[in-house]
C-alpha cells in the first residue's frame, strides 16, 4: 500500500506528466471516433509492415505518420528550447532560415540557375554541409544581435524572419529547384523500416541531451536564463552562452530545412517551414517550459512538437474539413495550455492539500 | 563558392543596415522595417517613372506607327507568371509593330495603380492590367476612360468596375469540368463502373481551387460518383504528401481516383502512394488527375504516373493582340475571352469528350510537347 502511494506521488511530481497526458488525450480522441464509427478501436494506434513501391518494407500507421511528420517541428523545438531558456525570448526566424538552408543546399546540388535536375552538381555531402553551414551563419547573425548588441530577440530575429526566405528565393532565381535524385531523397524517406526524419530527430535529441547533461552547458544556459547578471558575476560569459544557443538554434533550423526539402526533393522557398516557427514556439510552451527563460526540459518540448502533429494527424483522420481545422486546433491548444497554467495548477494543489488536511484530521 | 560569398555579404549588408537603424534603442527597431518597405515602394515608383519616361522618349522618337502598350504585371512569383510575362514581351515586340512598356509591380497594389496612372500620363494607346487585387479599380479605370485609353484585363479579374474593354484569361471552372468529363469518357472506355474519388484541393478560397473543385464536383454530382473526401494540400508538394498519406489509411482500398488541384500536389501524392504500396497511373489501380500541366507535370504524364493533366494556359498575349487588332480596326471585342487551355495525356488515355456541349481535343504528350511547354 505504501509503495503504491509513493509511485503515485512520483508520477504526480514528474515534470513531464502534463505534456504526456495532453499527448495521450489528443490521441485518445481517435479511439472514441473509431468506436463511434464501428471501426477497430485501436486502428489509429496499429502499426503494420507495409510493402512499398521502391522503398522496401516500412513501418506503416498513423503513429508513424505523427513521428515522421512532426520531426521538423521537433528538431526546431530543440533549438528553440535552448534559445528560450538562455535569452527569455524566441527565435522567430527558424522557419525562414529552414527555407534558406534548403534553397542553398538545393542550389549547390543542382548548380546555380538550374531549376530541375536528376544529376548532382556537387557531392551530396557538400550540399548538405553547405545547407547546415548556412543555418549556423544565420544563427551567428541572430546570436550577435541578441547577445552582443542586446537587441530584443523578437526584433533581432524579425530581420531574418522576413529576409531569409527572400534570400532563398534569390538563390533559386524565384523558382522551385527540383533535385530529383534518390540519394537526396534519403533524408526525407526511410532508413530501413524507420522514417529517416524520425531517426535524425532521435540522434539530434540524444546528442543534445548528452551534451547538456555530461557537460555543464545545460546548467550554464539555465543559470544565464534565470539571472544573467548573477551568472556573469559568478564567472560565466553570459553573452557567449546566449550566442551559442542561437547558433545551435540556427544549426537545428538547417537540419530541419534539409529534412523538409529532402521530403519533396526540391527547394520550395515559398513554402518550406512556413509558419513552423510558431509550431516550434508552441511546442516549447506545450512541453511545460516557461517562455520567460530559465529552467527547461528538452524532452517536454519534443513531446510538445509531437502533440501538435498528433492534433494535425487526428484532424486528418477525423476528416475535419480544412477550413475548420484551425478552429479545432486552437481549441485543443487553449485547453492544453490552460491545464498547465499556474492558476489551474495552484487550484489543484490547494484542492489536494485541503483533501489531505481533511484526511489527516 | 562565389554564391556563398554573396550570401555572406548579403548577411553582412543586412547586419549593417540593422545597426544603422537600431543604434538608438531597441524600441524604435521596427521603424527601419517600415522605412525599408517605404523605400522599396519608392523604388518601384521610381522604376515606374523611369519606364514612363522611356515611353515618352520612344513616343517622341517613333514616327507614330508603333502601337504603344503599357503592361502592369503582378510580379514574378511562379513559373507560370514568368511564362505569362515572356509571352507578352514576345508578342508586343517592336518587330511586331508594338512599343511595350512593362512594369513588374512586385505584388504591390499601390505600385500597380501608380503604374497605370503613369501610362495615362504618357498617353499610351492601350493598357494591359493583370490586377493584383480585384477591388478598388473604379477611380483608376475612370481616369483611363476619360483619357480615352482602352484597358484590357488579363488573368485575374476586376470585380468593382466594368470600365475595361475585355477580360482575357483561363476559366478554372471549365478546367474542372473538363477533368470530370474526361474521367466520365475514360471510365466508360475502360469499363470502370464505380468511381470513388479523393480530392486534394488547392489553397482554400483561391479562384483556381474554387473553379476546379466546383467544376469536377458538378460532373461528379451529375454522374452519381462518390467523392470520399476533400482536404487542402495548399498547392504544395509537402501538403499533397501529408494529405495523401492520411487518405491512404482512411480509405485503404476504397478509392480509384485521386484528383490533385495542381502538379506539385500530385508529386506529393505519388510519394505517399508509393509508400502505401498503391499503384497509380494508366493501367494501374488509381487514376491520377492533375491540373496546371507545367513541364515537370508533363514529364510525369510521359512516365505514366499522372493519367491526365489539365492545363491553365499562361500565354494570354496572343489573344490580347487579337483584341487590340479588333479595336484598331474599329470593332468591338467580346467582354470575356477565354484563352484556350490544353488537356494532356498519353495516346491510350486520349478519349473524346465534350464540355458544355463543346467537343474537346486532347494533346498526346511527347518529348517535343514537353520541350515546347513553358
Amino acid at each position: 500500500m505504501k509503495s503504491k502511494k509513493i509511485t503515485w506521488n512520483t508520477i504526480k511530481s514528474w515534470n513531464l506528466l502534463l505534456p504526456v497526458v495532453a499527448l495521450i488525450l489528443v490521441m485518445a480522441v481517435n479511439i472514441i471516433y473509431d468506436v463511434a464509427n464501428g471501426n477497430n478501436p485501436l486502428s489509429f494506434f496499429t502499426i503494420t509492415l507495409q510493402q512499398t513501391t521502391g522503398n522496401g518494407t516500412i513501418l506503416y500507421g498513423r503513429i508513424i505518420d505523427i513521428l515522421n511528420r512532426g520531426s521538423e517541428a521537433a528538431i526546431l523545438a530543440i533549438g528553440m528550447t535552448l534559445v528560450v531558456s538562455s535569452s527569455a525570448g524566441t527565435d522567430i526566424s527558424v522557419g525562414s532560415v529552414m527555407s534558406l538552408c534548403a534553397s542553398f543546399c538545393c542550389m549547390l546540388l543542382a548548380g546555380y540557375g538550374v531549376s530541375s535536375t536528376s544529376q548532382l552538381a556537387v557531392p551530396l555531402i557538400v550540399g548538405v554541409l553547405g545547407g547546415l553551414l548556412m543555418g549556423v551563419v544565420c544563427g551567428m547573425f541572430n546570436g550577435t544581435l541578441v547577445a552582443y548588441f542586446k537587441i530584443q530577440p523578437m526584433v533581432a530575429t524579425l530581420i531574418l524572419f522576413s529576409a531569409a526566405r527572400a534570400i532563398g528565393l534569390l538563390l533559386c532565381n524565384d523558382l522551385i529547384v527540383y533535385v530529383r535524385n534518390d540519394s537526396y531523397a534519403f533524408f526525407g524517406s526511410f532508413l530501413g523500416p524507420l522514417p529517416t526524419p524520425l531517426v535524425i530527430t532521435a540522434v539530434c535529441a540524444v546528442i543534445m541531451t548528452l551534451v547538456l547533461k555530461k557537460t555543464a552547458l545545460g546548467m550554464y544556459i539555465q543559470s544565464v536564463g534565470i539571472n544573467d547578471k548573477a551568472s556573469r558575476i559568478a564567472g560565466l560569459s553570459s553573452k557567449r552562452i546566449i550566442f551559442l544557443t542561437y547558433v545551435l538554434c540556427g544549426l537545428f533550423a538547417g537540419i530541419a530545412g534539409i529534412v523538409a526539402s529532402s521530403r519533396i526533393t526540391s527547394a520550395d522557398s515559398n513554402n518550406i517551414g512556413l509558419y513552423l516557427e510558431m509550431d516550434a514556439i508552441l511546442a516549447v510552451a506545450l512541453g511545460g517550459n516557461s517562455l520567460g527563460g530559465g529552467k527547461f526540459s528538452l524532452a517536454g518540448s519534443i513531446i510538445g512538437a509531437y502533440t501538435i502533429q498528433a492534433i494535425t494527424t487526428t484532424l486528418y483522420a477525423l476528416g475535419v474539413s480544412a477550413a475548420q481545422a484551425p478552429v479545432f486546433k486552437a481549441v485543443i491548444v487553449i485547453i492544453i495550455v490552460a491545464i498547465q497554467s499556474d492558476p489551474v495548477r495552484n487550484y489543484f494543489k490547494k484542492h489536494s492539500a485541503a483533501k489531505q488536511a481533511k484526511g489527516v484530521a | 563558392m562565389k554564391k556563398k560569398l554573396i550570401s555572406v555579404l548579403l548577411t553582412g549588408v543586412m547586419a549593417a543596415s540593422l545597426l544603422a537603424g537600431c543604434a538608438a534603442t531597441t524600441a524604435t527597431a521596427p521603424a527601419p522595417a517600415a522605412e525599408e518597405v517605404k523605400e522599396e515602394a519608392e523604388e518601384v515608383v521610381e522604376d515606374v517613372e523611369e519606364a514612363a519616361e522611356e515611353v515618352a522618349e520612344t513616343a517622341e522618337a517613333a514616327d507614330g506607327e508603333l502601337i504603344s502598350v503599357g503592361f502592369a504585371q503582378v510580379g514574378h512569383e511562379s513559373d507560370w507568371r514568368t511564362a505569362s510575362t515572356k509571352s507578352c514581351q514576345d508578342v508586343f515586340s517592336e518587330a511586331n509593330g508594338y512599343d511595350l512598356s512593362f512594369v513588374d509591380c512586385d505584388n504591390d497594389e499601390a505600385a500597380q495603380k501608380e503604374a497605370v496612372r503613369s501610362f495615362i500620363e504618357q498617353g499610351v494607346d492601350y493598357i494591359i492590367i493583370d490586377p493584383i487585387i480585384a477591388t478598388g479599380w473604379d477611380t483608376v479605370l475612370t481616369e483611363c476612360e476619360d483619357a480615352g485609353i482602352p484597358v484590357i484585363v488579363i488573368d485575374r479579374t476586376i470585380d468593382d468596375s466594368d470600365k475595361y474593354v475585355s477580360w482575357v484569361g483561363s476559366d478554372f471552372l471549365t478546367e474542372g469540368k473538363a477533368a470530370g468529363e474526361w474521367l466520365k469518357a475514360y471510365a466508360a472506355a475502360q469499363g470502370i463502373t464505380e468511381i470513388n474519388a479523393l480530392i486534394i484541393q488547392g489553397t482554400i478560397g483561391s479562384s483556381a481551387q474554387i473553379g476546379r473543385t466546383d467544376g469536377f464536383q458538378s460532373v461528379a454530382d451529375a454522374e452519381g460518383w462518390t467523392v470520399l473526401d476533400k482536404q487542402t494540400g495548399d498547392f504544395t508538394e509537402a501538403g499533397g504528401q501529408e494529405v495523401m498519406e492520411s487518405y491512404c489509411k482512411s480509405y485503404e482500398g476504397k478509392f480509384n481516383v485521386v484528383v490533385c488541384e495542381n502538379d506539385n500536389e500530385a508529386f506529393g501524392a505519388m510519394t505517399a502512394m508509393d509508400n502505401a504500396g498503391v499503384t497509380y497511373g494508366p493501367g494501374n489501380d488509381v487514376i491520377l488527375i492533375s491540373y496546371d500541366a507545367c513541364t515537370a507535370g508533363l514529364e510525369k504524364v510521359k512516365e505514366g504516373k499522372i493519367t491526365a493533366d489539365f492545363e491553365c494556359n499562361p500565354l494570354a498575349a496572343p489573344t490580347v493582340e487579337g483584341v487590340i487588332q479588333t479595336l484598331q480596326s474599329g470593332g468591338t471585342p467580346e467582354k470575356e475571352i477565354l484563352v484556350p487551355d490544353n488537356w494532356y495525356a498519353l495516346a491510350d488515355q486520349i478519349v473524346d469528350f465534350s464540355v458544355d456541349g463543346n467537343a474537346q481535343t486532347m494533346i498526346e504528350v511527347t518529348d517535343e510537347v514537353i520541350e515546347a511547354q513553358y
